[in-house]
């Protein structure tokens, strides 16, 4: 499908500042900047960006612990995001929630979420209230190959199905669920199968090329948007480091991450392929670069300085109120 | 005014919330009933019958029967909440809640906390509640008082028709997530309940009875059973405040307080086992804030520390009756 050139700069921009942003986060973890288990979404770009530009503030996603490439994707605040990640007052939750629950309802981001598989029931929650409401919405739950074990993956297919909401499942396939493979973990030979016998469709893609998630994606998109029912996406594409920001990583072969990095970048890949169809210049993905190095400079160096929480925050907004209104 | 069981009760409000805001529906097991078979559609209206008569007034849109599947009812209520319907989804028995303890605790009950308060979640998780029914070990549990101790979810526990109407309406129109706990046993109790919509607030607990004597604080189905045992009490020559906090979370720490400082006594009740419950709550509460007010030991009337049995004798034996609560109040008059 042709993608209009604005839509390839936009896509292009938004890999870019999710590489920069997990880059950069993983440098200040590294030097204590931040604090608390961070996961890292670098590599994996292609995917929520590929899934997100088919997607309006009013179709929503839920994201995993894994999730500020699906945040950036959708259109949050980067700036508001590394105020969040230093546990900055002035962060896009107050610094309440840092890395693991990073959310903007404006913008149609139902929150990264810390339990595994804890998002797809959510997020049939969400399709459903679209349907309810007669409205053409859809709503997208990321969760990733370890995500497909968990019985509330199943439950929420399952209902998405028996409701015939406009949910999209997409599962990412990092391989690695925590430290252990797919091929030990998953007990069947072909996941797609077992998750089309739920009762709907699902459309692969490499998810290291950004116009294949993006063809796949907007297949599924299409498909719940038009009042069909769910779909489901499978994007497969290793990330560049652990589970958490310092795992060792014993469990890669030798080798492995390298092959990552230098044959299934998201990044090279979109740079060949323009170079190759003269759509866009290298000199303006060079000019986006620089622009997203600015700007996560810049969302440091506010974050750095930005207003610390105080200790009566501590109890503010457990509750919208103690009494209901009458 | 027209007497209405509790489940009458707790339908007309439902009923009534509907009708007056279309964001509202009703969504859990059996709740409509009869779907994708050859019987009636909706004829079976929950298991207690309390959404009786929904799917026919507003239909299968707004009356939602899901697959045996808890996780993915309470997750589907949560995310229609959080973009800005208000569910009622009903988890049938609250012992259930050991299946989908994760979407009520971890997700819905955080999500505006953890967001920096840029959310609400205004759902409500409806359950059959408690003991009474020889439902033994998985069906009979009373689970509210192990959900108190979560912030950010509010708690309902009503003991009456009246009540239950007033707080179901007043948990729709709440912004927080509401866990309302109906003791299956008061199912069929009735009282005067009018037919026009009416909110009770929480945190404010029903002095059931006033006395000078003592404070007892019930919980529930304890309610009823304490107010017997007041009742007989009171012939006695011994008077005492009933308390019915009638929410949870939040606790009306200042009635409880207030009717101790006054009374010197303090007996609660709760058909929960003891540890870690509300009792315990309750009582952690008097000792500390009205400790010098106090003429004698604070009592604690509960299930013992075991498993919900079957059989009716051990049952009765095992759910604190009104001779128990009784002989609490003299213990602590002594």
């Amino acid at each position: 499908m042709a993608i209009p050139k604005e839509k390839l700069l936009q896509a292009y921009r938004q890999m870019k500042t999710i590489r920069e942003f997990e880059e950069r986060a993983h440098a200040e973890i590294m030097n204590g900047q931040i604090a608390g288990f961070t996961h890292l979404y670098t590599g994996q770009e292609a995917n929520a960006v590929g899934v997100c530009e088919h997607l309006s503030n009013e179709d929503t996603i839920i994201s995993t612990h894994r999730g500020h490439g699906h945040c950036i994707a959708k259109g949050a605040d980067v700036v508001g995001m590394m105020k969040e990640l230093w546990g900055s007052s002035e962060g896009l939750c107050k610094g309440k929630g840092g890395s693991m629950h990073i959310a903007d309802i404006d913008k149609g981001i139902l929150g990264a979420n810390g339990i595994v598989a804890g998002g797809p029931p959510i997020s049939v929650g969400s399709a459903l209230a679209a349907k309810i409401r007669g409205r053409d919405n859809v709503a997208v739950s990321f969760s990733g190959d370890g995500s497909v074990n968990q019985g509330t993956c199943f439950e929420a297919m399952n209902l998405a199905v028996v409701l015939k909401v406009p949910a999209v499942f997409v599962i990412e396939n990092n391989y690695y669920s925590e430290h252990t493979s797919i091929d030990y973990a998953v007990g069947c030979d072909d996941l797609k199968a077992r998750t089309e016998s739920f009762g709907f469709p699902v459309f692969v893609a490499d998810g290291s090329d950004f116009f294949d998630v993006y063809e796949a994606a907007g297949k599924a998109i299409e498909h719940a948007r038009a009042g069909n029912g769910p779909a489901g996406v499978f994007a497969e594409q290793g990330r560049y480091h652990g589970h958490f920001v310092g795992d060792p990583q014993t469990y890669r072969g030798e080798g492995e991450l390298d092959e990552l990095r230098e044959k299934y970048d998201c990044l090279k890949k979109f740079r060949a392929r323009m170079a190759d169809s003269s759509e866009v210049s290298s000199e303006e993905l060079d000019a986006i670069d620089s622009e997203v190095l600015a700007l996560i400079d810049r969302a440091v160096d506010e974050a750095r300085s930005a207003a610390r929480p105080t200790p009566e925050e501590v109890t503010r907004d457990v509750y919208v109120n103690y009494h209901a209104t009458a | 005014m027209a007497e209405k069981t509790m489940r009458d009760a707790i339908n007309e409000a439902l009923h009534q919330a509907m009708a007056e805001d279309e964001s509202v529906f009703v969504i859990g097991e059996d709740v409509a009933g009869a779907m994708g078979s050859d019987g009636d559609p909706g004829s079976v209206g929950g298991v207690f019958g309390v959404t009786g008569g929904i799917y026919k007034e507003f239909g299968a849109n707004r009356c939602i029967d899901t697959p045996i599947s808890e996780s993915a009812i309470v997750g589907a209520a949560a995310g229609a909440a959080l973009v800005g319907m208000r569910p009622v989804a009903e988890i049938m028995f609250a012992d259930f809640i050991g299946v989908c303890m994760d979407q009520i605790v971890n997700q819905m009950g955080k999500f505006r906390y953890m967001f920096g308060g840029k959310s609400t979640c205004p759902a409500v998780i409806r359950f059959a509640a408690g003991g009474g029914f020889s439902a033994a070990g998985q069906h009979s549990q009373a689970m509210y008082q192990v959900m108190t101790s979560f912030p950010g979810l509010k708690v309902v526990i009503p003991s009456n028709a009246y009540d239950a109407k007033g707080l179901m309406l007043s948990a729709i129109k709440d912004d927080d997530p509401v866990l309302f706990f109906e003791p299956k046993v008061l199912y069929q109790e009735a009282c005067e309940v009018p037919d026009e919509m009416y909110t009770i607030p929480f945190g404010e607990a029903n002095f059931v009875r006033e006395g000078d004597d003592c404070t007892v604080v019930a919980f529930g189905q304890m309610v009823p059973k304490a107010a017997q045992a007041i009742d007989a009490l009171a012939e006695e020559g011994i008077s005492c405040d009933l308390i019915d906090p009638r929410t949870s979370s939040p606790l009306d720490t200042g009635a409880i307080l207030e009717s101790v400082e006054a009374t010197g006594r303090l007996v609660v009740v709760d058909e929960a086992p003891p540890r870690c419950g509300l009792t315990a709550d309750v009582a952690a509460l008097a000792a500390d804030k009205a400790f010098t007010s106090l003429k004698g030991p604070i009592k604690q009337v509960c299930a013992p520390h075991s498993p919900t049995p079957f059989s009716p004798e051990l049952e009765a034996a095992y759910i604190p009756d009104a001779e128990k609560i009784k002989a609490a109040i003299k213990e602590t008059m002594a």
